[in-house]
């Protein structure tokens, strides 16, 4: 176990190398930034090249990404054009998009999970019936347009929530964003779960456990619903990765400011220190989601083991 | 068969949902926030850090406009340039200016406003280690060469402008590279802000909370969340701030503002988002502002680019300008939040600063007849076609463009003769304008830095001018633009603006689409809410129930 650990923190290195270049890469083709600045003013030369040299953009390509490389492991981000650490950017905005994503997780986990597991045992009965149209609804219908909707009807309508989340973005007044960031996993949760309960409830072990008299209620938590977590523990965590980086839209609409929105603002500004720096921690979200991932797997079915 | 028995109660469900949402609908939100007098306003987050020489955006101008004062102030309602700071600006010979301040202004901080404010804030915004974005401001002064030498490799050569001089506290006196009779008129500009000795000390300290001399100061700024302002006590000018204090809120989507607003929970937005235009007026009533601000949207054409030049070339340019309607997509795609514009300027100018209502002429009416013909004439456009390029990231400029476009092919009686050409994000925009990239028409919209004549011409028309994105160049506009900046009266200099104007409009390097509005919508609870020249809300006017 302790070795198989160890083996998967290295593979990130070069998953993490390769990641960054890539991005560094991207948010370099774009051009050079500094010409924006200006506005619709043909830049003074002599500043162009003051902020050149002050953000290394005057430097070829492979020298920038070393010096940028460089100083990330001394704990330097680099400066947004706006003068600010990109470290203070990301102290305030990972805290808001951790909890906006840990709600959504929760939401879809239980409600997905509980969905998936009714109708996979009632399944071709009306209940089931529903909530496959529903599921089907919410992953047809964008984002964008479920938000903006809820919105206007929870925010300016019915007046119980405030459409907009304040700046200091507590529990509270996340939940409804939370709620409609996670719609669409919650979609993919409930449907997945209901394939594999559906599945697992016509095995043998199944029948052996009925057969044995065993009450229902512990048959369908210890036996099947253990059984079938494992595909959704998979989509799960890879979904925490994808919940932060994928809440652009959904920040946008309730006011948000965690990362989706310093994203969107880092490419529109083609700052590259912001865009980077941020998709660095996402990416070491995304590994070490995943291998908590395949560390749960052993729990669920401790058939299976790490070498 | 059997699906469709269980499809029934799927679809009641829905219907019930919608029903208990709809029916519970029209409560109307509570309006939080009492009677505490502070406004509550919509911001965006500035692009730079927060330095008079360094904003050149609105919403850094914005707050800039709240925390300073300089020599001069653009009156609200008519854009006109008043004594603020300034006592007198004098001079006898349109070069060599002495400037006189008031007495018994103070910074936020308690400190005393002199002339060395004013001068070392200057020499700050100008020298070129400072990498000010806005220093091209002090380029008139004499010695900005030495401090902000134009070469891309040059060092200073000097650390102050030779051509500021302080006399006493209270008195300054600044000498011009050449005449420039209308100089006194750009101060009102915030890059021409007085600093305080803190910016000098801790100018870190400084920018995690400005001070300044102006009607309102600085009480928190949390960066790209909110920031809060209060009533300055120290405050020397006479528009001292009727409410309480305003609160900016930046949102990170105008529609969500414009929702919160709808909520209650916001009480000025000045930017209605451009899917709203169409019921703002219906949503808001008299609380929705639509008023003329000093922004016009031109196309340019690549001038540098042989198809463009000669005599054709001029037909070409004429062809295609006759050939949009700019009635039918202003009022059609904007709501009539744009007008079509007749001349190169801005009705924020008002006749006496030069706005002349038809300077273009037939040239900017639609006529598609005469297109058709002056285009044959020209020989047709270079290829068969012609684009238009403009970044697509921000304004929803691809809609007008399209309409545009498809003007053109109507009055070509061509499918594809004008297509539209998007680039992704505006930087990569302005280096391809930057380049000399162009091959056919392209945006070039202007936002006017002060309400002057000069400020829409010079910059963009005058041979390598700061924003001359078509490469223009006309010897006999050069001349009646120098021979106007040397008059020795305003009127005089207005006139010489428009002789020079009227080139342009027969030359046509640019063609003038329309006048951009400022915009703005706000809630029941404030009062006395307008938009400036400069379409920025005059916050110190407005009063809170």
């Amino acid at each position: 176990m302790g070795r198989y650990i160890i083996r998967r923190l290295l593979q990130m290195i070069p998953v993490f190398i390769g990641a960054t270049l890539i991005i560094f890469l991207m948010v370099y083709a774009l051009g050079d930034p500094i010409t924006a600045l200006f506005g619709d003013r043909q830049p003074d030369p002599a500043t162009a090249r003051a902020l050149r040299a002050e953000f290394n953009l005057d430097k070829p390509l492979w020298q920038q990404y070393l010096l940028y490389m460089g100083k990330i492991f001394t704990g330097d981000f680099g400066t947004a054009f706006n003068g600010q650490p990109v470290t203070d950017l990301m102290r305030h905005a990972f805290p808001i998009s951790l909890r906006l994503a840990i709600i959504a997780l929760v939401l879809e986990m239980v409600i997905g999970i509980a969905l998936g597991v009714i109708t996979g045992l009632r399944r071709g009965r009306s209940i089931d019936t529903t909530v496959l149209v529903l599921t089907l609804v919410v992953i047809a219908v964008p984002t964008f347009v479920l938000g903006t909707t809820a919105q206007y009807f929870f925010g300016v309508q019915l007046g119980w929530v405030d459409p907009a989340v304040s700046p200091e973005a507590p529990f509270g007044e996340l939940l409804l964003p939370g709620l409609i960031l996670c719609l669409v996993s919650l979609a993919y949760v409930t449907r997945l779960t209901r394939t594999s309960v559906g599945e697992n409830v016509r095995s043998d072990y199944i029948r052996t456990a009925v057969a044995k008299g065993l009450p229902r209620r512990r048959i369908t938590v210890r036996h099947l619903l253990r059984n079938s977590l494992i595909p959704v523990v998979t989509y799960l965590g890879a979904d925490l990765g994808a919940l932060m980086a994928g809440a652009i839209v959904t920040e946008r609409i309730f006011n948000i400011q965690g990362v989706g929105y310093q994203l969107f603002q880092g490419i529109l500004r083609q700052n590259s220190p912001t865009v980077v720096g941020f998709v660095v921690v996402l990416v070491l979200i995304f590994l070490l989601a995943n291998l908590l991932v395949d560390l749960l797997y052993a729990v669920l079915d401790p058939r299976i083991r790490y070498a | 068969m059997r699906g469709s028995t269980h499809l029934t109660p799927a679809l009641a469900c829905v219907a019930a949902l919608a029903l208990t949402v709809t029916a519970c609908g029209g409560g109307g939100g509570d309006s939080s926030g009492g009677g505490d007098g502070v406004v509550r306003a919509s911001w965006g987050d500035p692009q730079h850090s927060l330095e008079p020489a360094n904003t050149n955006e609105v919403q850094g101008g914005k707050v800039l406009d709240m925390i300073f004062r300089g020599l001069k102030r653009y009156d609200p309602d008519t854009g006109e340039a008043k004594n603020a700071m300034a006592e007198s600006i004098d001079t006898d010979d349109q070069q060599t200016f002495t400037i006189k301040i008031k007495d018994g202004w103070k910074f936020s901080d308690g400190t005393p406003v002199t002339a060395q404010s004013y001068v070392d804030a200057w020499n700050y915004g100008a020298h070129i280690d400072n990498a000010q974005v806005s220093s091209y401001f002090f380029q008139y002064i004499d010695g900005y060469d030495e401090v902000h030498p134009s070469d891309e490799d040059a060092q200073a050569t000097a650390d102050t402008l030779s051509g500021l001089e302080v006399v006493d506290d209270h008195t300054f006196r600044v000498r011009l590279s050449q005449p420039f009779s209308l100089w006194p008129e750009t101060l009102g500009y915030a890059a021409y802000s007085p600093l305080p000795q803190s910016f000098f000390d801790d100018h870190d300290a400084w920018l995690d909370k400005p001070i300044g001399n102006g009607p309102y100061a600085i009480d928190s700024y949390q960066r790209s969340q909110s920031m809060k302002l209060v009533k300055n006590k120290h405050y020397g000018g006479s528009d001292k701030p009727k409410n309480e204090g305003v609160e900016l809120r930046v949102y990170t989507d105008n529609n969500t503002a414009y929702t919160d607003l709808q909520a209650g929970n916001l009480d000025l937005v000045d930017d209605i988002p451009a899917s709203q235009l169409g019921n703002a007026e219906k949503d808001l009533g008299d609380r929705y502002i639509n008023q003329p601000a000093g922004i016009i949207q031109t196309v340019s054409f690549p001038m540098y680019d042989e198809n463009w030049q000669g005599e054709n070339g001029r037909l070409l340019r004429q062809g295609l300008s006759m050939a949009i309607n700019r009635e039918e997509i202003t009022s059609r795609l904007y709501h009539d939040t744009r007008t079509p514009a007749t001349d190169f300027t801005s009705p924020v100018l008002g006749e006496s600063g030069g706005y002349e209502k038809g300077l273009c002429g037939e040239t900017c009416e639609y006529d598609p007849d005469r297109a058709k013909e002056l285009i044959e004439q020209a020989g047709g456009l270079p290829g068969g076609k012609v684009t238009i390029t403009s970044n697509v990231d921000t304004g929803s400029h691809r809609q007008w463009m399209d309409a545009v476009c498809n003007s053109i092919n109507n009055a070509l009686d061509a499918s594809n003769a004008c297509t539209v050409n998007p680039v992704a994000t505006f930087a990569d925009f302005r280096n391809r304008v930057q380049d000399h990239r162009m091959t056919g028409m392209f945006r070039t919209g202007w936002q006017m830095d002060y309400p002057l004549i000069q400020n829409f011409l010079q910059p963009l028309y005058y041979t390598n001018g700061s924003s001359n994105d078509s490469g223009y160049s006309s010897q006999e506009f050069d001349d009646l633009v120098d021979s106007a900046n040397s008059a020795s009266s305003e009127e005089e200099a207005v006139d010489q603006f428009q002789d020079a104007e009227r080139i342009i409009a027969e030359d046509l390097p640019a063609i003038p689409l329309w006048y951009q509005n400022g915009t703005a919508g706000h809630s029941e609870r404030v009062h006395n809410v307008k938009l400036n020249a400069f379409s920025v809300p005059v916050f110190t006017d407005i009063t809170v129930d």
